[in-house]
């Protein structure tokens, strides 16, 4: 695939050398036009055993989890243990802005390649450390799994059913990919101090506090001044007399919707008597009292009792295309197939083909994650297969010759 | 010093929590970010006062009046980056496009932050982040398979301000390349599905829709979390690798187990996983999750307690050490408060700091006259007239 490589971030490069932990992190950069290398070990990077896999085949170069975390890079192999391997490395750190790693604290010091290294090999680069809870700290050394940083990061216990174990998201690791946006964000703030003084540094990305920056606001504050756990665990609905429904069963699956708080019912309501679906409770109930939280369990089962029949005489279609029309405040719960449908991001040219020669398809991603006057981030390869930009790096770029690299492939080290 | 982006003039015009959180991440590194606010307006939604806002100014200005727009304009004539996360158009209206923005300061950075963009059939639809979760696929794959979807909360107001300084600090960058400004248009919803790409592809490929799998995860076991001593506690345990296993029974005492055939294999703890969980459950219940969670961790096993509020703010010795919750003075004096974190990452060189949030106009002096070199006769006026708040 020839590189159509354009963006913010053209002039940079980055070498990546993390794992599933901080994969977002080169993927944001390179989709911002930068120049992303991902250096996986010889055999490929662990990441590549990680589900869901094209056609279920468990095959390092159809991990769809690879996929859709390193479009816009090229890639190599290199076994940064071995002292061939370190010495390449150095070459490739002295033309790199930013190397991006989530190794434990510590390990690449072990191997000569910590930050006061490099920084003497370029003291312009970037080091971009994402680890499990950061390079300092008592729990430093920990390791991390997404139900631990989502456990720890306070989500667990804010949501889910009370009478079960809090749960995480499922599927792949959310928490990972905050931190990796988080990698992202981080080393653009140390390239803005980078252009005014020309010096780099290291950037201390924690995966624990990346999930705890998710907490709501209104939690933190109402700890602060109040001592008042607020959460929703249990459905509860703090501060309130009742406990209100949020996701109801609708025709062909489910709908996200509230009454109460800053959710006016009324456009809903209006929707719901032109089909018939009310009662007297409803009828007669004033939609612009301001204290809806107080309204009594009794009143609000009488008005959920139509609304849950209106939900299920409709479609998540119906009900998304309803609910802009009129202004109401509910979205249905998408499944990934509905989010490929939905007409908005289809109008808006979200989705784009990849091409995978490779496997002589094109598969459709999500695309960029923001629309630039100027010129907006965008995929320009699709993720690299083992080994892919070898001889276009080492060759081409680094001069060593093919005698050579026979030897560095025989010896472990590419 | 602790002024990484000293120098950043932001106009915020924002509101709830999307956009108040994106302009936190640029005034936290010192970008000077002036909320321009009004009296008369409750202050950030349901958000208490300042807690978005820290190392923020604050003015109050009306620029739905002709005097406050044309103030306001010089202030963007000034300034670096405007952002506002209203419904699509409401500037537009009010002479704070873009477009009109671009001929007072053509090199002007301008974010716009909605649910779903500001062009399509569905941009003018507002919402919020509770609903949007739905929308993006959260909810989908939230909770267990025999129930209903799980409640996330706002959730993708936390992953859009992350996209929107990403795409600010770009544009920085890139106005340093070429001398450009430009306007940024970010759909949290296109935001929300980045997080769900992997699925996403899954769906494409191979017609497979995700769902929800309460805490399995496909290639480890014990993977849940786990009623500990006390009310409601929890810790959640994490085992991958056989060593891991190995480590696991030897610190629940109970070495037997490891060579019990029925667990000894990835394989065959996810095949008695069930029977697994209840053995894990009737170790840890007795005992305090940070006590599972320390001798888990000091054996080399991912494991940590379900942390409320409480545990993070006061408890966790950890979140102590790198004192992610900082104190600050309150506004208007009375004591401190802690305002949620400051930036998600920790710089070597230019460590932060977290300035407590302004008082609603605290800082119209400054601006109107530093800034705009306004009198204190003109201000009078313009008080007098409603145009200052």
């Amino acid at each position: 695939m020839a590189d159509k490589r354009e963006g913010m971030l053209r002039p940079y490069r980055a070498l990546d050398l993390t794992d599933e932990k901080g994969l977002l992190c080169g993927k944001i950069l390179g989709d911002l036009g930068a120049d992303v290398i991902k250096i996986e070990r010889p055999a490929g990077d662990p990441a590549r055993s990680i589900g869901p896999f094209y056609h279920n085949e468990p095959d390092p170069e159809k991990s769809l989890f690879w996929f859709a975390l390193n479009t816009s890079k090229r890639g190599i192999t290199l076994n940064i243990e071995s002292a061939d391997g370190k010495e390449i490395f150095k070459k490739l750190v002295k033309n790199a802005d930013f190397v991006i790693e989530s190794f434990p604290p510590g390990y690449l010091d072990t191997l000569g390649l910590g930050y006061s290294a490099l920084e003497k090999i370029n003291p312009a680069v970037i080091l971009v450390s994402i680890t499990p809870f950061g390079q300092t700290g008592p729990y430093r050394d920990w390791k991390t799994a997404d139900i631990v940083a989502w456990a720890m990061g306070g989500e667990m216990a804010l949501f889910s059913d009370i009478d079960r174990p809090p749960v995480r998201i499922s599927h792949h690791s959310q928490a990972y990919l905050h931190t990796g946006a988080d990698g992202a964000m981080g080393a653009l703030a140390a390239l803005y101090h980078r252009r005014k003084t020309g010096e780099g540094q290291q950037v201390d990305v924690s995966i624990f506090e990346s999930a705890a920056q998710n907490t709501p606001i209104s939690t933190t504050t109402a700890w602060d001044i109040r001592k008042t756990p607020l959460q929703w665990r249990g459905h509860e609905s703090p501060n309130s007399a009742h406990k209100a429904k949020q996701l109801w069963p609708c025709k062909d699956g489910w709908v996200s919707w509230a009454y109460g708080g800053n959710t006016p019912g009324l456009p809903l309501v209006g929707w719901m008597e032109s089909e018939g679906f009310t009662n007297d409770v409803v009828k007669g109930f004033d939609w612009n009292r301001p204290d809806f939280a107080q309204a009594p369990q009794e009143v609000v089962d009488q008005i959920e009792e139509p609304t849950g029949r209106f939900f299920m005489s409709h479609t998540k279609a119906e009900l998304l295309d309803g609910a802009v029309m009129r202004q109401i405040m509910l979205y249905p719960v998408a499944t990934t197939a509905d989010m490929l449908e939905n007409p908005q991001l289809i109008a808006r040219e979200f989705w784009v083909d990849v091409e995978h020669a490779e496997l002589g398809i094109r598969i459709t991603y999500p695309g960029g994650f923001g629309i630039s006057s100027e010129i907006p981030p965008r995929i320009s390869r699709r993720a690299p297969l083992i080994g892919e930009h070898n001889q276009e790096i080492y060759e081409k770029e680094l001069g060593i010759t093919r005698e050579q690299l026979v030897i560095l492939k025989e010896g472990g080290v590419i | 010093m602790g002024k990484l982006l000293g120098g950043v003039r932001v106009v915020d015009v924002t509101t709830f929590v999307t956009g108040p959180l994106t302009t936190k991440g640029l005034s936290d590194l010192g970008a000077e970010v002036i909320k321009i606010e009004t009296r008369g307006r409750a202050r950030g939604g349901a958000v208490n006062l300042s807690h978005t806002d820290t190392s923020k100014l604050s003015i109050t200005l009306n620029f739905t009046s002709p005097k406050g727009l044309e103030l306001a304009h010089r202030l963007v004539a000034q300034s670096d980056i405007v952002v506002e996360n209203h419904a699509p158009g409401t500037l537009n209206r009010r002479g704070l496009g873009y477009e009109d923005l671009k001929k007072i300061k053509p090199d002007i950075i301008m974010l716009s932050s909605c649910m779903q963009g500001q062009t399509g059939p569905y941009a003018s639809h507002a919402a919020f982040g509770h609903q949007l979760a739905a929308l993006t696929g959260i909810n989908q794959i939230t909770g267990w398979p025999d129930r209903e979807p799980g409640w996330v909360g706002p959730y993708t107001d936390f992953v859009a301000p992350r996209y929107n300084i990403i795409a600010i600090l770009a544009a920085l960058e890139y106005r340093s390349q070429t001398g450009k400004g430009q306007y940024l248009d970010m759909s949290q919803c296109e935001a929300g599905a980045q997080f769900m790409a992997p699925a996403i592809l899954d769906c494409v490929v191979n017609r497979q829709v995700a769902n929800r799998m309460g805490n399995k995860y496909a290639s480890a076991a014990p993977h849940n979390a786990y009623r500990c001593q006390g009310e409601d506690r929890w810790c959640a345990i994490a085992v991958f690798t056989d060593e891991e296993w190995q480590s696991f029974c030897k610190v629940i005492g109970n070495p037997a187990l490891a060579k019990n055939p029925r667990f000894s294999t990835v394989l065959a703890r996810k095949d008695n996983e069930e029977e697994l969980d209840k053995l894990v459950s009737e170790w840890t219940i007795n005992r305090p999750a940070e006590e599972v969670m320390n001798s888990m961790q000091a054996a080399g096993v991912a494991a940590g307690a379900v942390e409320t509020i409480e545990d993070q703010m006061d408890k966790d010795p950890h979140l102590k050490y790198r004192n992610f919750f900082r104190e600050l003075d309150r506004p208007g004096g009375g004591g401190k408060y802690r305002a949620p974190p400051g930036p998600h990452f920790l710089l070597s060189k230019t460590p932060y700091e977290l300035r407590r949030g302004p008082l609603l106009g605290e800082h119209n002096d400054y601006v109107f006259k530093d800034i705009l070199g306004l009198s204190n006769e003109d201000i009078a006026e313009l008080v007098n007239e409603g145009v200052i708040g």
